[in-house]
Formats: C-alpha cells, structure tokens, sequence
C-alpha cells in the first residue's frame, strides 16, 4: 500500500512537471506581449524594453520557464500582469467559494442522480423510467451555460425564489451547485440504474425476498449498498470535471472562485493568472484521481491495488 | 438625420455645461448610497499604474490632482490648486496649493508630496504607463531612463507652491497634470505598501476605500475631511464585481443596482432600448472615440491621394453604423464630435460608389486592385470589416480581410511594409484627455511612424508637424481660441491627404436606477466613466 502511494505521488509529482511545461509552452506561444501591455500605448520603445527586463521576458525560453520552476518550488507562483498582485493571494482569496461550491454540487448530484437511479431502476421499462433516462441525457449533454442561465431566470428572475447570482448566503448556492452538478447527476442515475439493476438481479436479493424480508428492507439494506459502491469511487474524478464546470458557471452566478478568476484572466491575456489557475486545478484533478484510486479497494474489497 | 441632430446636441451640452451644474448642486443633501457592478475585478487603484476605464473614474476619486474638469464637461479648473500662473514664454508653471488639503490618513498634503507623485511615475521602476505624457518637463530624459532620482524641473519653492520648468511650451501641460498619473499619493504609505499600493491606496480625494474583498466588492466611503465641502453627495458607493452584465440589468430592474457599470450588453442593446422599464433610465452621451481605417502611405497603391479618397467615398458608414445597433454616430474627420476643435461645418467625402470608382480611373487602376485589410478577431470588429470589403469590392478593389488577435494587428500596424489596411476598432484610438493635439503626434504625426509606433498609416507631413508643434507652443489661455482653431485647419489639411478613412465615433449608453440623481451630463462624463461618482446623488435622501 505504501510502495503504491509513493509511486502514484512521484507519478503525480512528473505529471504535474508536465503539464506546468505544456502550459508554459502554450501561453509562451500566445501572440501578446505583456512589457508592451503594461507599458501601455504612449510608452516609447525603450520603456517596453525596460519592462521586459525587470519581468525577465528577455531572457530565452528555457531559462523563464526555470525561472518560474524556481519560484514554484517557494510556493511563488508570480504576480499578475493586470492586478498588480501575487497570483497565490488571489487564488487563496478566491479558493473557499470554489470549495464550497463543488461540496454543493456534489451534494446535488448525489441526491439527483441516485434518486433519478434508483426510481428508474425500479420501474424499468415504464414510462417514469424513460422520462428520467431522458432527462439524465439532458444533464449530460446540455452546456452549463444554457442549464445556468435558464435556472436562473425561472427561480430567479421570474418566481424570485433565489438572488439573482451573488455569493454570501445558503439561498446563493442552491442554483449554482444544482447547475454543476447536474452534468454529474445524469451520469449517476445512468450508473446508478445500470448498477441496482445488476445487483437486484443477484441471486442473494432473490434469496432475501424469498425469505420474506420486505422490499424496502431488500432495497435499502441489501441492494442500494451494494450498487453504491462503484459510484462513490467516482467522486474523487468528479473533481476534474468541475474544475472545467466552475469556469462557466461561476461567470454565469458571479461566483467569486478561481473559475471565474481564469476566466477574466484569460479574456485579459492575463498569463501568471492564467498558468497559476491552470496549475492549482492540475493538482485537484490530479490529486482527486488518486483519492479515488486510493478509496475504491476500501469499499470494495474485491479490488486490490497493485 | 438623427446623427447630424446628435452631433449638435453633443456640442450643445459642451458648451452650456458650465452653468448648469453649480447652479443645482447648491440645494443637493449629502447622503445615501449606490451600488455599481462589474464584470471584472479592480484591477489597481494606483493612480500611476492603473489605466483602464474602470479603474480610472475610481482613481479620480480616491486621488487629487493639481488640475481637474467642471464636472460633465472637458472644461479645465484647478482642483488642489488654488490658482496658477504661466510664464510668457508658457516654460514655467507656477502653482499656489490650497490650504487644509488633507490625506485620508490625516496627513497635510505639501508641495513635496505633488513632486514625489509625479517623480514616481516617471521612475521606470515604477512601470507607470503614463511616464511619457511627462515628456515636456526638464530632466526627462535623465529620470526616464533611471539615470536620475528626480525631474529637476519641479522645484518644490515652499509648502504651498511648486514650480514646473519645461523644455519646451506645452499647452497641454495642464491637461497632463488633471491626468491620473500626476495624482497625489504620499510618500509614507506608498513605502509601506510597496508593490501592493494599488490595493490599499490612500489619496487625498472625495472618497476613501473602506473595504475591498478580493473577487467580490469594493466599499468607498465619504471622506469627512476633503478640503472641497458638499462633495461627494453620496456617503458610501458599493463597487460589485464579477457580475456579467445580463445579470446586472435583471437587478437593477429589481432595484438592488443602482449602475451597471459595463452598460448594456451589445447583444440585448435593442432589446433594452426599447423596454418601457428601462427607456427613461438609459442617458445617451459623445466619447473621446474614432473608429477609422488607416491606409499605408508607404504602400503601393495607397501611395496615392486619389486612392485613398476613393476609399473613403466607398465606404457606406451608414450601413456599419446598423451592424452595431446605432451605438455610434458616423464620423468625417480624425476628431469626434465632442472634442474642442472638432470642424462642424466640415462635409468630408460623401458616400459616391461612382466618384470612387472615378477617382480610381484616375489614379489608372480603373481595373481595381489586391489588397488586405487587418482587424482584430473579437465581434462585432471582423463584421464591420466585412461590410468595408463588400464596399471596396463594388469600386473593383479586393481586400481580402485577415482577422487577428490585437496584439498581432498591433505589431502589423507598426511595421512599414505589412499592413496596407487596418480597421482600428477595439485598439484607437480614444483620447487620454479632451485637447485636440491628442489624436495627433502618436497616430498622425511623423512620431509615430515609427517602427511599433501606432501611425499605422505611416502619414508623416513635415509641414503639419511643424503647425502641430507651434499651436502647442500657444500656451497663453487668451489665445486658446486661436488654437483651437488651428488644430481644426491641422486635421482638415489631413483629410485632403486622407491617409485614413474615418468610419465612426462611439457613443456612450449609460443606464442607472430611477434612484441616482444628478444631471445627465454627470452620466456620460467625458473623463469619468461611467458615471461621475463624486457629484451623483441619492434622491432618497433629498
């Protein structure tokens, strides 16, 4: 067990050197140059060139990008072009909402998409078992913005049941994590149904029936525990998806998180940002797959880690 | 016909402004509180280094400077100033500060704090991008490049008085010093904060910051000591960020915003202006804007005057003015309309697809010709170079268009030999102050034709230049008419050489709730966008 966390995090740690080399690359590549953005237009050629020599961008590539190693490995992920401010003070600042609002999500795709599952899988074939499987189809091919902002203006807007986006109180987050967890949800009922069906199909819940326990007892002390268990091996995957999730929807609430961080900073060419936002999610992605690879043989025993 | 109606009321406003406003803002009761929203965050309110429209109103008021504009017009006044005096020779400018100016740590403002500020942004450490407007003052040279600590033109005389040398006359000089970059910010706190002033700045302006919380709001309250009584109307403005402008329009509606501070989203424009809720709200106003295409005079055939009369007659402004919903009003010459020196009398090149194609004829390429026309790759901008093309495409010339990120066009733009034209929409120009000499040395004079200069069409006439420099040199306010009036004969020489093809000049929408008062040209400000946040007020309080 410990021989296989150590390799996974070496594993994670080469990973993560990768992707901060790719993305580094690519926003390398970007056709902006940041000395003559911050110059601003009436600079004259020898203040951009002063610029670009106090932010290092005259030097060549390789030496930047070990540059920026370095200043990685001190926990400096550099200052922003625009906001004149340590990019790790404004992720820390902007962290705690983006948390808050995948518990939210998870939340909510766990209690839509087991419960749109669970009745789907128990009135399979019916019509309720079609009207679901259509709606988790919806869930998982609809964009969030459109999700988003339909949601908004019907509770919003028209009922004024919820705030109009905004971040502070409970009534805030309810849209916000039903909108990103959605996209989960239609994926759960789907693996949910297809799950409780296989295990209702066991002959150890016919033997159960048989004895005469009653069909809820069946349902709720013998199947659902049984089929929930490859689902909540998933959660910890979950978190990629959201990390790409919170950039439209939290633009789409004003949600104050890293999402809608990388999204002004990309509109801005805004490169510290843009590559720091780019790595912190990197690291959830990355450190939530291995969560869920760790957690799975402890469910279900009859996985084992090699 | 409506355009030409706007026009003159944008020139009407100007010019009677003046009155207007004093005359109400006796009877206004301090009090009450706003909210504006935006989409992105603050990004720094150091008067030195922030230079977008968003932060710029917002500086102005935090931060004094010497000079500032009668509020809702382009009209200079002494702000921290009390008076000042200009040599013969318009070299030296003496300025007499006004007394109990405080800063909003309690701190009397001196002469010494007005010279460090301005030495400040002129230091390359500091990477103000507003160091060059400082050009004129003696000892630039030496402090821009880092080879001297100061500007050893500012003379600091006695607490109360400061002195300015120049190189040369600049008329504009007092329009450098109402520019945010010549702000005053004192010298203890900048050292305190070092790098992070921007986010906890301390001026000596109307309001002072209460509260900033990264990624959600910003809280400016009234400054008790500001050394002007009865400004600012308001107590308290609430600054909301990260909310898209949709958004914002739904809560205004539901009275929780007072202004969205990004205006009306393109896209529901018409939607918006047509709503009986919203009609009455909206406050229509000029900007300091020309949208035009440049043509390289350096170029084949662009080298020649009649085609680039040609393509200004081609060019139907109408039809790109409904491409972008009416927000604009076409234009005929470099100026807008709500700059003084504008030429309101001035026809420029009619819309005649025949004269064109004449001119053309005459030029002998009656058989049209190849070309390529820059844009920047963001809407509505490829749309309206679209329509320039289906123009040019009628008189035979082909311009085939190449739609690239700013910074590409930009780089395009600056080189002699690579962009024959250039739509300028979303990068120029918009003017840094109201004087007229502002649309000219960097994007048509022989300055900025310079290699990554913004002169895109390489226009360099020595002889306008040198008109250019000696109306600048006209530095006695007695003869500011004069000026005025030979800036305009500048940019009506330049249209006879028609370098560029002026399309259209934006105008501004600014929608706010039935709760802020003030008049309507403290809503479309000249210099504070979008509103101007000192001289608004609550009605509620009234």
């Amino acid at each position: 067990m410990l021989a296989y966390i150590t390799r996974r995090l070496i594993q994670t740690a080469l990973i993560l050197l990768g992707i901060s080399f790719v993305t580094f690359v690519l926003l390398y590549l970007v056709p902006a140059d940041p000395a003559r953005q911050i110059a601003g237009r009436s600079a004259t050629a020898a203040t951009v060139e002063n610029i670009r020599e106090q932010l290092g961008l005259n030097l060549p590539f390789y030496e930047q990008y070990l540059r920026y190693l370095g200043g990685l490995l001190n926990g400096d992920l550099g200052r922003s072009y625009l906001q004149k401010t340590e990019v790790s003070e404004l992720i820390a600042s902007r962290l705690p909402a983006s948390l808050l609002l995948m518990v939210g999500a998870i939340f909510c795709e766990l209690v839509l998409g087991l419960t749109m599952g669970v009745v789907a899988a128990l009135k399979r074939g019916s019509r309720t078992d079609d009207t679901l499987m259509i709606a988790s189809f919806v869930g998982v091919s609809a964009p969030q913005f459109v999700i988003g902002i339909l949601l908004l203006y019907i509770f919003a807007v028209k009922l004024g049941w919820f705030p109009i986006g905004g971040y502070g109180t409970f009534a805030h987050l309810v849209l916000p994590s039903i909108t990103l967890g959605f996209l989960g949800a239609g994926w759960y009922s789907r693996m949910m149904r297809s799950s409780l069906i296989d295990v209702l199909r066991q002959d150890y819940i016919r033997t159960a029936r048989a004895t005469g326990v009653t069909r809820a007892k069946v349902l709720f002390g013998h199947a659902l525990p049984n089929a929930i268990l490859p689902i909540i091996a998933m959660i910890g995957i979950d978190i990629g998806l959201f990390m790409s999730g919170i950039v439209v929807v939290e633009s789409v609430f004003g949600w104050p998180g890293i999402g809608q961080l990388a999204w002004q900073a990309i509109q801005r060419v805004d490169i510290p940002i843009i590559m720091g936002v780019t790595l912190v999610s990197a690291c959830a992605i990355v450190l939530g797959n291995l969560l869920a690879d760790l957690i799975t043989p402890l469910i279900d025993p009859r996985i084992k880690l090699r | 016909m409506r355009k030409l109606l706007l026009a003159g009321v944008a020139a009407a406003a100007l010019s009677t402004s003046a009155m207007l406003v004093p005359a109400l803002a006796e009877d206004i009761k301090q009090g009450g509180s706003m909210t504006v929203t935006y989409k992105d965050d603050v990004s720094t309110l150091d008067p030195a280094i922030g230079y977008d429209w968003q932060n710029w109103s917002m500086i102005k008021s935090l931060f004094d400077g010497l000079m500032d504009y009668v509020p809702g017009t382009t009209e200079l006044r002494p702000e921290i100033a009390e008076s000042y005096e200009i040599s013969g020779d318009g070299t030296v400018f003496t300025f007499k500060l006004r007394d109990g100016v405080k800063f909003h740590n309690g701190r009397d403002l001196t002469a010494e704090d007005v010279k460090y500020s301005i030495e400040r942004t002129v230091n390359p450490k500091t990477q103000s991008p507003g160091a060059g407007f400082f050009g004129s003052i003696k000892g630039f040279e030496e402090a821009s490049s880092g080879d001297a600590d100061g500007l050893s033109g500012i003379t600091v005389v006695d607490d109360h008085t400061i002195k300015f040398e120049l190189s040369r006359p600049d008329a504009t000089f007092l329009h450098v010093l109402a520019l945010n970059f010549a702000h005053v910010v004192p010298k203890e706190e900048v050292e305190k904060h070092g790098a992070d002033f921007g986010k906890h700045p301390v001026g000596s302006g109307a309001f002072k910051l209460s509260e900033w919380t990264l990624g959600q709001r910003l809280v400016f309250e009234r400054f008790e000591d500001y050394w002007n009584p009865g400004v600012p109307k308001l107590d308290q403005i609430i600054f909301e960020v990260g909310q898209e402008p949709v958004v914002a329009l739904l809560r205004l509606q539901n009275g929780e915003v007072d202004v969205p501070g990004d205006g009306i989203p393109p896209a529901k424009f018409i939607e918006v202006q047509n709503d009986p809720k919203f009609k009455d709200l909206i406050i229509q106003g000029g900007q300091l804007h020309t949208g035009y295409v440049t043509m390289n005079v350096k170029m084949e055939p662009f080298d020649k005057p009649e085609v680039r009369k040609a393509v200004n007659m081609a060019i139907n402004k109408d039809r790109i003015l409904r491409i972008i919903n009416g927000r604009a009003v076409a234009a005929n010459q470099p100026l807008p309309p709500s700059m003084p020196g504008y030429a309101k009398d001035y026809e420029g090149y009619a819309y005649d697809p025949e004269a064109a194609k004449a001119l053309l004829a005459e030029a002998g390429l009656a058989d049209g010709f190849e070309t390529e026309l820059y844009v920047m790759n963001t809407d509505p901008q490829p749309r309206i170079a679209q329509a320039i093309q289906q123009d040019l495409k009628a008189i035979g010339i082909n311009a085939s268009i190449k739609s690239l990120a700013q910074a590409n066009v930009i780089a395009a733009g600056g080189e002699e030999d690579q962009a024959p034209m250039i739509w300028s929409g979303g990068m120029a120009w918009i003017a840094d102050f109201p004087d007229p000499s502002n649309f000219y040395g960097p994007i048509l004079g022989c300055d900025g034709a310079v290699p990554g200069g913004w002169n895109w069409a390489w226009y360099c006439n020595e002889d306008l230049d040198a008109m250019a420099k000696e109306a600048d040199a006209m530095v006695d306010p007695a003869k500011a008419g004069e000026r005025e009036a030979m800036w305009r004969d500048i940019y009506l020489k330049v249209m006879e050489d028609a370098p560029w093809a002026p399309i259209f000049n934006e105008e501004r929408f600014t929608i706010r709730s039935e709760r802020i008062g003030g008049d309507d040209k403290l809503f479309v400000d000249p210099v504070h966008i979008p509103v101007h946040y000192d001289e608004v007020f609550a009605k509620d309080v009234q």
